[in-house]
């Protein structure tokens, strides 16, 4: 915690240095600063990958290992947690239903936010700033005021106990955020390139298709890795909606290995990282486009 | 949204032609946002209204007709037809929240606000520490933001669990590396504040990516020139931070402390999974409370509302004076 108060003074030693003349580059750092840096940095990244790598390794201990006081890094690696499981339990499908889930909230979360995100950077349409501030406001509802009315909805559509169900409600939660951080990408995006477009004779949706969407690519990588992460990682909707085991997403589905009073955790840890694996994969191609896909979210609200 | 297209047209002129000239004007644009606002309206703003309805009756599990109550052993129809069996109370259910005659409003009331503001106070500080030290070139800097951000891309529920697992009493790894430097072990759940704690260090290490990347990119639009004319005027690296880069991160700031607020406030699993409540329900925040309160034994869905109502009006009050706040220093938005 300490990383803050580390952080201003780091430039300031070398400022009257020769070299600077030939590079007047800003942050020149003595060799102090600098390892003051990297220390700073390596702590922070060991407290972000800590408890992951804990987890991993634990994982591949067996159960009286991971349940004994004794702190090992590595004692009797084995993968029977693994097999556990992957074959004794229903984890497969409750895998393949969570990908399921996932890969449409994503996608059609994509598409819905983008439009919308369009629209709401581009044309100064009557609604425009309510729709902005309704978005907001959707952040703000506690899943417990929803999950009672949703349910009775999705109940009336026969949903229930159906993954469809968990895609809607999920894009519900997802959408108002994306469409908010798509919506000041696009905005940095020039006028000018709409423009020209329809002057070539472009129509509104192909100049957002054919123009816009494609320059727009960072956002959307962020945009789908949210989205994503909700449906990857959700529970309070998977537990009201989905009854039968078969239908269960991982989330829900690793409650099994937590039972109140007696947690399973050789199982629940190798679990866990094979629920973390698929969102570690999305993660690591959403990962170049982050930085610049959220710049333009974050500045413009 | 049809309220909006009647906004638009100004009451001297003939109100259909204002309509059709309006809506030929802008249809691509509703077109476009058509979609997401009918899905919100169902799944949002309906089941809203139907909430606060609800919190002026005493509805629950047992005496409505709701077929919640399929999730029962059998798993078959069980609903009973039982109508008029709710009746309107009125503000009872408000006020039982509130004088604590049910559950206590105010004790967790007390601890959201610690859990909200030690979370998005190192969020925010840890968030920008970072992104400050990212931001600067030097070497593994990609692989540095590819670690720091890892901790995203782990799922909420997961993270709960590793953190509970590394703070276990018994088994934790915490605990062994404290015997080990001739510590005692704490019990981490044993007690009010190093139980919140342990719930508030996972928050952090959940959230500071995400508020680190949204910052870092906030440092990125900030010209560099500006960093070089100040040094060339002979700034003091503070000085540079503190009149360009803080007020050059001030849109982003504002935006993701709002959103971090809101989302803290009703993080849900964080407690939930951890602590559990432990001890006896102490560190409950109000979401989670009012999902054990309206919640366990016979589901309580006029409580549930109501909490949710008075959730939701917390959350709009905050962001009326936090806007109100930021616009006295300068219009943003």
């Amino acid at each position: 915690m300490a990383q803050m108060t580390t952080t201003p003074p780091v430039a300031a030693p070398t400022n009257e240095t020769p070299a600077r003349v030939n590079k007047p580059r800003r942050g020149r750092r003595g060799i102090g600063a600098s390892i003051g840096l990297h220390a700073t940095l390596i702590v922070a990244s060991l407290i972000a990958i800590g408890p992951i790598a804990w987890v991993v390794l634990s994982s591949f201990k067996p159960g009286y290992a991971v349940n004994s006081t004794e702190i090992t890094l590595i004692k009797d690696p084995t993968v029977a947690n693994y097999e556990y499981v992957l074959f004794e339990t229903n984890f497969p499908s409750w895998f393949l239903n969570s990908v399921i889930v996932a890969a449409l909230t994503m996608l059609i979360g994509i598409f819905f936010s983008a439009t919308t995100g369009y629209a709401l950077s581009r044309f100064n349409f009557p609604g425009r700033r309510s729709l902005m501030l309704v978005f907001l406001v959707t952040q703000m509802f506690p899943v417990s005021i929803l999950i009672v009315p949703i349910y009775t909805i999705m109940a009336n559509l026969g949903l229930i106990n159906t993954l469809p169900a968990l895609v809607i409600a999920y894009l519900t939660i997802a959408v108002p955020f994306c469409a908010w951080m798509l919506k000041g990408y696009f905005d940095s995006i020039p006028t000018s390139l709409d423009e020209a477009a329809a002057l070539d004779g472009c129509g509104p949706f192909r100049i957002f298709w054919r123009v816009i969407l494609p320059l727009a690519r960072p956002a959307i990588a962020v945009t789908g890795f949210y989205a994503f992460l909700t449906a990857w990682g959700e529970v309070a909707y998977a537990s009201a909606f989905i009854q039968t085991d078969d239908k269960y997403t991982l989330s829900y589905g690793l409650q099994q290995f937590v039972p109140q009073f007696n947690a399973q955790w050789e199982y629940l840890t190798a679990a866990a990282v094979l629920v973390t694996i698929p969102a570690g994969i999305v993660f690591l191609f959403a990962q170049k486009h982050l930085v610049s896909g959220l710049t333009a979210g974050g500045t413009k609200g | 949204m049809s309220t909006v297209t009647a906004d638009a047209a100004p009451r001297s002129a003939g109100l259909s032609t204002k309509l059709r000239r309006s809506w030929d004007k802008h249809w691509t644009a509703w077109a476009m946002v058509v979609p997401v606002v009918a899905v919100l309206a169902v799944l949002i703003f309906y089941p809203l209204v139907n909430g606060i309805w609800i919190t002026f009756t005493n509805q629950n599990e047992a005496n409505t007709i709701a077929e919640i109550c399929t999730k029962s052993i059998t798993g078959g129809e069980v609903c009973k037809e039982n109508p008029n069996a709710w009746s309107f109370v009125g503000l009872d259910n408000y006020i039982n929240i509130l004088t604590g005659k049910v559950g206590e409003f105010w004790q967790w009331a007390g601890t959201t606000v610690v859990w909200t503001i030690a979370g998005v106070t190192f969020h925010y500080g840890l968030g920008l520490g970072l992104a400050v030290m990212i931001h600067r070139e030097m070497r593994f800097r990609g692989f540095y933001r590819v670690l720091l951000v890892l901790p995203w891309a782990v799922p909420a529920f997961i993270s709960a669990f590793a953190w509970k697992f590394l703070f276990n009493e018994q088994l934790g790894l915490i605990n062994s590396v404290l015997n080990s430097i001739g510590v005692d072990s704490v019990a981490w759940f044993g007690d009010k504040w190093t139980s919140l704690f342990v719930a508030v260090v996972t928050n952090i290490w959940l959230g500071v990516p995400f508020m680190m990347v949204a910052l870092l990119g906030g440092l990125q639009s900030i010209p560099e020139e500006l960093y070089e004319s100040a040094e060339i005027d002979g700034a003091t690296p503070w000085q540079r931070f503190r009149n360009i880069t803080l007020p050059g991160l001030r849109p982003v700031s504002m935006t993701v402390i709002l959103l971090g607020t809101i989302w803290t406030f009703n993080m849900f699993p964080i407690i939930f999974l951890t602590t559990e409540g432990a001890p006896s329900g102490e560190t409950e925040i109000l979401v989670t409370g009012a999902f054990r309160a309206a919640f366990e034994g016979i589901r309580n869905y006029s409580l549930a509302s109501t909490y949710g109502v008075l959730i939701l009006s917390i959350l709009l009050i905050f962001s009326v004076f936090y806007r109100r706040a930021l616009r006295k220093q300068g219009e943003v938005w």
